[in-house]
């Protein structure tokens, strides 16, 4: 009985958690409306940007007012100057090429890298040389993109004379080989160690079992990084506009300069023509479109293999 | 690859094992003071002993599972018959395929159906008629008692079969590639006691074929099925415990009269 004398009674126990459940509600309101609300408007906005042209037609420059895009004659009852009556007539394949070619080239070079690091990091017995490396890819995954960009501006931009596909995909790789990296450990980490065990009971080497057995185990998880890092990659803007440029024409040469989907929100929002501002909203529609539907897929994915 | 090709037919020798002052260390710590063990042909040794006195340990010696974990390594003398597996530039690799092991936790590779969790080992081995796989196959899983119930679902994933049928399919996996030695880790430990009284079976008729070494928990289990016991005890050193082995001998008299006090303290149920 003399323990109870200290105690909170039942009802002001049940306040107080009435009110702490209340303030976990509010928290996470504040946190999911304002992400809620970004994604309804840059749907809404972005989706009346789009229809055929849209994905079809690179850039076009914008039409005076007043004059009509297809003749090239005034139009009656127009005030020159008005910008709100500017035609869009361009789109932006040259963007989605861009970004498609750019991230896939960088995913081509981060891949290996990235999953044979996680390989080492996870396989090996810890050294002081692991711990450095895991430190770095922390880092490196923190490192702000700008950075990034400077650094392939100045390491490739600079000596190849110009900027390129190449140089984006290279300065991206930067990006997406830490968390490549460090996703491909974690899993890795997962699979039990008997297996291993298993298998080398079996005399397989090494070798073998890491990567007949291991890997195979760690798949899943693995292409969830690499579709992870893909996302990211694609939504990157400023290591690619000290790298790729942007470029108005459909390009696939990885050496000349490319435009890319994020560039072009970029550039597009900070036009004085609404019809330009419009193309952005379009542009951040479809990045936003990529990135929600890479991670439905890696749900989708992830949930059936855990059947 | 590193492994050399398979004999293709069982060698008819016995064989056995001689372990002269081994040591195992985890980094500077020893782990079991050093001991003597005399593993004969054709008969099944037991190691038992209370939890941490290191039983496992010595089984992972004998073929070189050790030195897998980080910074493990051991001192001392292990024969396979003549050879010393600890000798330089003996390939690891090939003294466990020569010395196979069998776990706790029986282990189907997921990512493989059963099939495949039998021939992966065969494959390394060299073999890759498809019509000699199929052989070897049925064959392994004929002789771990297997064969009956998944005859049919050779194609499923390991993971389909229950916890039983798992262990002995590592078992086939073991026994496939033919080796000389198997050790056993507490095989039956995860297991119901019907799958444990399938596994004793199995186990009395491998014996017919290989030398057998096999880590329990379960005295009764080493008193229905081991020929020898050894009996590993645990001691604190300056707070350090440190395993070690205190009395080897015939089943029938370490379980009826014990040499050592300690053994027959365990034994009683008094330790452990």
């Amino acid at each position: 009985m003399s323990l109870e004398t200290n105690m909170l009674t039942y009802q002001q126990r049940s306040r107080v958690d009435k009110t702490l459940r209340g303030c976990t509600i509010v928290a996470t309101s504040i946190a999911i409306v304002p992400l809620v609300l970004i994604i309804a408007y840059v749907l809404f906005v972005g989706g009346s940007a789009l229809n055929r042209d849209f994905f079809t037609q690179t850039y076009r420059p914008p039409v005076p007012a007043g004059i009509d895009p297809l003749t090239g004659l005034p139009i009656d009852g127009m005030e020159e100057g008005d910008l709100s009556q500017v035609q869009a007539r361009g789109g932006v394949l040259h963007g989605i090429v861009g970004t498609l070619m750019v991230t896939i080239t960088a995913l081509l070079f981060s891949l290996p890298i990235g999953i044979l690091a996680g390989i080492f990091l996870a396989e090996y017995p810890d050294t002081p040389f692991n711990t450095f490396i895991r430190f770095c890819c922390d880092v490196l995954s923190g490192a702000p993109s700008i950075v990034i960009g400077v650094v392939g501006f100045t390491l490739i931009v600079k000596p190849m004379g110009s900027y390129s596909g190449i140089a984006g995909a290279i300065a991206l790789t930067f990006l997406m080989v830490p968390t490549i990296a460090r996703t491909t450990e974690e899993i890795l980490k997962l699979v039990p160690n008997a297996v291993r065990e298993a298998a080398m009971a079996m005399g397989a080497p090494m070798w073998y079992s890491t990567l007949t057995v291991v890997l195979p185990a760690a798949l899943t998880g693995i292409v969830t990084g690499a579709l992870l890092a893909f996302a990211r990659g694609a939504g990157e803007t400023a290591p690619l506009l000290l790298t790729i440029q942007g470029n108005s024409n459909l390009s696939f040469d990885l050496l000349a300069p490319m435009a890319a989907l994020p560039i072009l929100t970029y550039k597009y929002i900070e036009s004085p023509f609404p019809a330009e501002n419009q193309l952005a909203w379009g542009t951040a529609f479809v990045l936003m479109i990529l990135v929600l539907g890479i991670n439905l897929l890696v749900r989708v994915t992830t949930a059936r293999i855990k059947r | 690859m590193a492994v050399a090709p398979q004999p293709r037919l069982a060698t008819p020798t016995a064989h056995s094992m001689t372990v002269r002052g081994l040591k195992p260390f985890y980094g500077k710590r020893l782990a079991v003071q050093a001991l003597d063990l005399d593993v004969r042909p054709r008969q099944i040794t037991a190691l038992i002993g209370p939890s941490g006195c290191g039983k496992s340990t010595v089984l992972r010696c004998l073929n070189r599972m050790h030195e897998v974990v980080p910074y493990a390594r051991a001192e001392g003398l292990v024969k396979l018959d003549d050879i010393d597996i600890y000798a330089p530039g003996i390939d690891p690799a090939l003294v466990r395929r020569k010395i196979g092991m069998v776990f706790q936790v029986p282990i189907a590779l997921r990512t493989r159906n059963i099939y495949e969790n039998i021939a992966v080992g065969l494959r390394l081995g060299g073999i890759a008629n498809r019509a000699e796989l199929d052989i070897r196959v049925e064959k392994a899983l004929r002789d771990a008692n297997l064969w009956d119930e998944v005859k049919d679902k050779l194609a499923l994933s390991g993971m389909a079969l229950s916890g039983g049928q798992q262990q002995r399919l590592s078992i086939a996996r073991t026994i496939a590639i033919e080796p000389d030695i198997i050790l056993f880790d507490e095989p039956c430990s995860a297991l119901d006691p019907i799958s444990t009284f399938k596994i004793e079976e199995l186990l009395l008729t491998l014996r017919q074929r290989y030398t057998i070494v096999i880590v329990t928990h379960n005295m009764q289990q080493a008193a229905r099925i081991s020929d020898r016991t050894a009996v590993f005890m645990v001691e604190k050193t300056d707070d350090i415990p440190v395993g070690m082995l205190i009395e080897e001998g015939p089943t029938e008299q370490i379980f009826s009269t014990p040499k050592d006090p300690r053994t027959e303290d365990y034994i009683s149920g008094r330790v452990g």
